[in-house]
This record gives C-alpha cells, sequence and structure tokens, in this order.
C-alpha cells in the first residue's frame, strides 16, 4: 500500500489539486440549480472566459492589477449573463432557460474564437504559484499543494456566509420557495445576482488556478472541466454545497490515479461512467435534496 | 375608525380567467374583516392582489391613504401589509427561529423584542426554537407562520385559511391568538372557509361568490342569517 501510494504521490497530489479546481466550478453549478433550478450551461465557458481575461490583461498590465481585474470582470460577465439571458425568462418553462443558456455557451465559445483567432494562447506564469517545491519527495508546481487549501477555505467561508448571514438566509429562502420569499420582503432578483456573483467569483479563482497548470487556453478549453464539475455537482446531489465539493475532489483523484495506472485513455470516461452509474443508482446523488420529515 | 384599507373595482385575471370581478371593499382600522366564501371564490387572489404577488387587471388598493396596487411585494410589506399564506409555507429546512428572522427580513433594527414577543404570543414556539420547521405538527407550523408574519411589524394581518387542515381544538386556539393579537392592535384580515369560527370572530364580514362580493354585516348577523347558514355553515 506505501509501495502504491509512492510511487503514485505525483498523481494522487494532482488529483487533489484538480479536484480542488473542479470544486470551485462545481459550487457555481450547483448554487444556481439550487435557486433556478437551472442547469448553467454556459458556467464552464464562464471559467474558460475568466482564462482568456487573464491572457489579455497580462499582456499589458502588471500581476497585482490583472488578478483582480479577471476576478471583477469574470463576476460582470456572470451578472451580465443572468440579467441578459434568464431574467428575461424567469416565468418561461424551465426547458426554454436551459436552451438560453446552451445558447450563451456557445455564444462565449465563439466570441472566445473570434478574440484569439482561434489558436491557443499562452497562459501567463503567475510567479509565486508557478513555483516548483517538493513535497515529500515529489516534485511539483506550488499551486497543487495550494488549491486544495484555498478550496477548503473558500467553502468554509461560503458556508458560514449562507449559514450565518441575512443573505445567506435569504439565498436559503428563495431556493426553497419563490412566493413566500418575496412575502418575507426579499427581492427575488438581488439573491439570483448574489449567486451569479459567487459562482463566478469561484469560477474566475478556480481558473487562475487550473490553467496555471496548463499551458494555453483555447476556446473550448471550458468544456471539459465544466462537464466534470457538472458531474461532480450530480454526484454530490445537485443543489448541494458540500457534495459538488467531496464529488469534485473524488473525480480529481480518480482520474489521476487511473492516469498513474497508466489508463490514460480511460480517466474521462470514468467522469462519465459516474455519471451514468449516479443516474441509475441514486439520482439525487449523495447529498441529494432530503424532504424534513415530521416527527 | 378610520379605514386602513380600501379595496376599490378590484378585477383580476387569474390563470386565463377573471377570478376577481370588480370587487369593493373597506377594512376598518383595529378590527377583525373576514371574507368568506366557498374554494375558487376568489378570496387568495383578492389576498395576493393586496400584497403584490399577482397584480390586478383593473381597480385600486389603497392603504392608509396611499395608492399601492401592483406596487413590488416587498414595498408593500416594509409599508405594514403582511399576509400568512394558504398552507403556511414555512421553511422546513430552517429553525423555528431563522424563520422568525425571515419574517423580519425588511427590518434593520434590533429584533429580540419581538422575537419575545411572538414566543410570549406561542410559548410552544420558545420550547422548539433550534427545531426545524419542518418537523413541526400542522399547528406548531401554522403558529410559526402567524408569528414570522408578525415579525415584519405589520399593521395589516392579512390571513389566508388559517385553520385549513388543523384540528377543531387547534383551530380553536389559533382563533385566540388572532383575537389577542387584534387586541394588541393590529387590524386582521381574514379568509376563511370555515365560515362559523371566522364569523364569530370577525366585527365584519363579507361574502365572496364566484368573483363577487354577494352579502355584507356585521359577523352577528351573517351567523344568524337563513341563506348563510344553509351555503356556509351547513345546518
Amino acid at each position: 500500500m506505501s509501495d502504491f501510494i509512492q510511487a503514485n504521490l505525483p498523481y494522487i497530489l494532482a488529483g487533489i489539486s484538480v479536484g480542488g479546481q473542479y470544486a470551485l466550478i462545481a459550487i457555481g453549478y450547483t448554487m444556481v440549480y439550487g435557486i433556478l433550478r437551472l442547469i448553467n450551461f454556459a458556467h464552464g465557458d464562464v471559467f474558460m472566459a475568466a482564462g482568456l481575461i487573464m491572457i489579455f490583461a497580462t499582456a499589458s498590465l502588471p500581476m497585482y492589477i490583472s488578478i483582480p481585474l479577471v476576478i471583477i470582470a469574470t463576476v460582470l460577465l456572470g451578472v451580465v449573463i443572468e440579467r441578459v439571458a434568464y431574467k428575461p425568462l424567469r416565468s418561461a418553462p424551465r426547458m426554454s432557460v436551459m436552451i438560453s443558456a446552451i445558447g450563451v455557451s456557445y455564444l462565449i465559445q465563439n466570441c472566445a474564437l473570434y478574440f484569439t483567432g482561434g489558436l491557443p494562447r499562452t497562459y501567463p506564469a503567475i510567479p509565486w504559484l508557478s513555483d516548483s517545491i517538493t513535497i515529500l519527495g515529489a516534485t511539483t508546481k506550488r499551486v497543487t499543494a495550494i488549491t486544495p487549501i484555498l478550496t477548503i477555505i473558500l467553502v468554509l467561508a461560503l458556508v458560514l456566509f449562507i449559514k450565518k448571514t441575512k443573505v445567506g438566509l435569504a439565498m436559503r429562502a428563495v431556493s426553497r420557495d419563490f412566493q413566500t420569499s418575496r412575502l418575507m420582503g426579499v427581492k427575488i432578483d438581488t439573491v439570483i445576482s448574489m449567486t451569479f456573483i459567487i459562482g463566478c467569483l469561484l469560477a474566475a479563482i478556480g481558473s487562475l488556478l487550473y490553467f496555471t497548470n496548463y499551458q494555453s487556453v483555447t476556446p473550448t478549453a471550458g468544456a471539459m472541466p465544466g462537464l466534470k464539475a457538472f458531474v461532480a455537482a450530480v454526484f454530490g446531489g445537485i443543489g448541494s454545497i458540500p457534495g459538488a465539493v467531496i464529488g469534485a475532489f473524488l473525480i480529481g483523484i480518480v482520474e489521476n490515479i487511473i492516469k498513474g495506472i497508466g489508463w490514460t485513455t480511460f480517466s474521462d470516461a470514468f467522469t462519465f461512467v459516474l455519471l451514468i452509474v449516479i443516474l441509475m443508482v441514486k439520482p439525487t446523488g449523495i447529498f441529494g435534496e432530503k424532504n424534513t420529515d415530521k416527527v | 375608525m378610520s379605514n386602513i384599507l380600501e379595496i376599490k373595482d378590484l378585477k383580476v385575471n387569474y390563470g386565463g380567467i377573471e377570478a376577481v370581478k370588480g370587487v369593493s371593499f373597506d377594512v376598518e382600522e383595529g378590527e377583525i374583516i373576514t371574507l368568506i366564501g366557498s374554494n375558487g371564490a376568489g378570496k387568495s387572489t383578492i389576498l395576493n392582489t393586496i400584497v403584490g404577488l399577482v397584480k390586478a387587471a383593473s381597480g385600486n388598493v389603497i392603504f392608509q391613504g396611499q395608492d399601492i396596487t401592483n406596487k413590488d411585494t416587498n414595498y408593500i410589506v416594509s409599508n405594514g401589509i403582511t399576509l400568512v399564506p394558504e398552507g403556511r409555507k414555512i421553511f422546513p429546512d430552517m429553525s423555528v427561529l431563522e424563520n422568525l428572522k425571515i419574517g423580519a427580513y425588511m427590518r434593520n433594527d434590533d429584533l429580540s423584542k419581538d422575537i419575545e414577543w411572538v414566543y410570549s404570543l406561542f410559548p410552544r414556539l420558545k420550547e422548539r426554537s433550534w427545531q426545524l420547521g419542518g418537523t413541526l405538527s400542522g399547528g406548531e407550523q401554522q403558529m410559526l407562520a402567524v408569528g414570522r408574519a408578525l415579525m415584519s411589524r405589520p399593521k395589516l394581518m392579512m390571513m389566508d385559511e388559517p385553520s385549513l387542515g388543523l384540528a377543531p381544538i387547534i383551530v380553536r386556539d389559533i382563533f385566540s391568538i388572532i383575537k389577542e393579537i387584534n387586541n394588541q392592535g393590529v387590524t386582521i384580515l381574514l379568509v376563511e372557509q370555515n365560515a362559523n369560527m371566522a364569523l364569530k370572530t370577525a366585527s365584519k364580514a363579507y361574502v365572496l361568490e364566484t368573483g363577487n362580493i354577494t352579502m355584507t354585516g356585521s359577523g352577528e348577523e351573517l351567523l344568524h342569517n337563513e341563506a348563510i347558514r344553509e351555503a356556509y355553515l351547513g345546518t
């Protein structure tokens, strides 16, 4: 066992790291679903857009301005998407909103294609994050160690925010019942915007960490991590934040262990087999919406 | 006594039909007023329109002399109207205390006095303040829904079928609390199918039939009216 761990340590570390990055994307899926019952297919593309914004920003601005700029621009993008593509469909059937989300996804990808000319753009090295470090004899980038720590801190902060603050209370109310929340005086649209702000903020941070490990960003670079984060959210029980995080770490780790064994070709397949199995066995996921029973 | 709420020739379309066909009535300040009527008469639609959840096609809702027709719900709630919705609609995943806190969402001042007030009206809620709303019994959920509504410090509390699905003894409790709340200065507009209880409690009653008001009188008068007894009291 310890031999196995020693031999596969780089893969396990990479798995924990990429799991954390998936988790930061998955929270956006799960929160938006929790409030709007919408699978926001554009979320992976917002993640990709954050990567491109970083590339274009660092071309002319220093790093310490670029990073906050990326986060702000990504959040704005998310809020604008919600206002333009989803809000007008508030009372429309759910399928219409989902089709609108797919449309936004293609729109972002094609805009990216236009701005990049279809060529992969080199992602800048973020100085401190890209440095090499050694953990238990395995050499890796510092981002590998930072990602899971940062992810857990952000998730805990988010859970506390939802549990303890007034806005969090309103978010929980809206996710349960629009009409009654309005009766309490909650402004539904403000709460929905807040959800997109949080989701896109985390996706922007996730993109900084994720693309540091990869050399380039292409217009479809958000599709695969987006899909995997989506599967993580479904696995954990869509609507549940802890569920999405656990699902994301699981997918990240297993995927990389599969690569370590030498079955790299099948590492993506694992994620989607997992999706099929979970949909057949427990469609509500491990922490799926529970109904509180009377005692 | 002045009117806290005036409804003038209110028409509402709901689900493709004209659910309310030109209804007018007044709610006097400090009173308990009831709207009775059978299923589908338009009672809930009227309450939902007053609080801004449903848009009126025409007519006016005047609250304390101000026209609030089709204003946003959060504006109306912050001006002092609250609705205890049909079926209670408490938040099942929130604790009793959190349910009360969300009732005061519009307020930014200290809530501790109001929480104590609600707990004094419903001691049972105090015992269960950390329990999840969904685990309460039907009667306790109704108490929580009323308590939650009171947390917004309403001048007018509207209640949609508070007796629905509750045992008769619990219904009596709820109605005595309604009277108590009214004594403490909150005007009450009550919508009920349980006409007997409603008429005994209310100072003035309106009978609603398929979107029109067909009869008006004091609760006492209507309670002894032959037609009402036959149609709504089953005697």
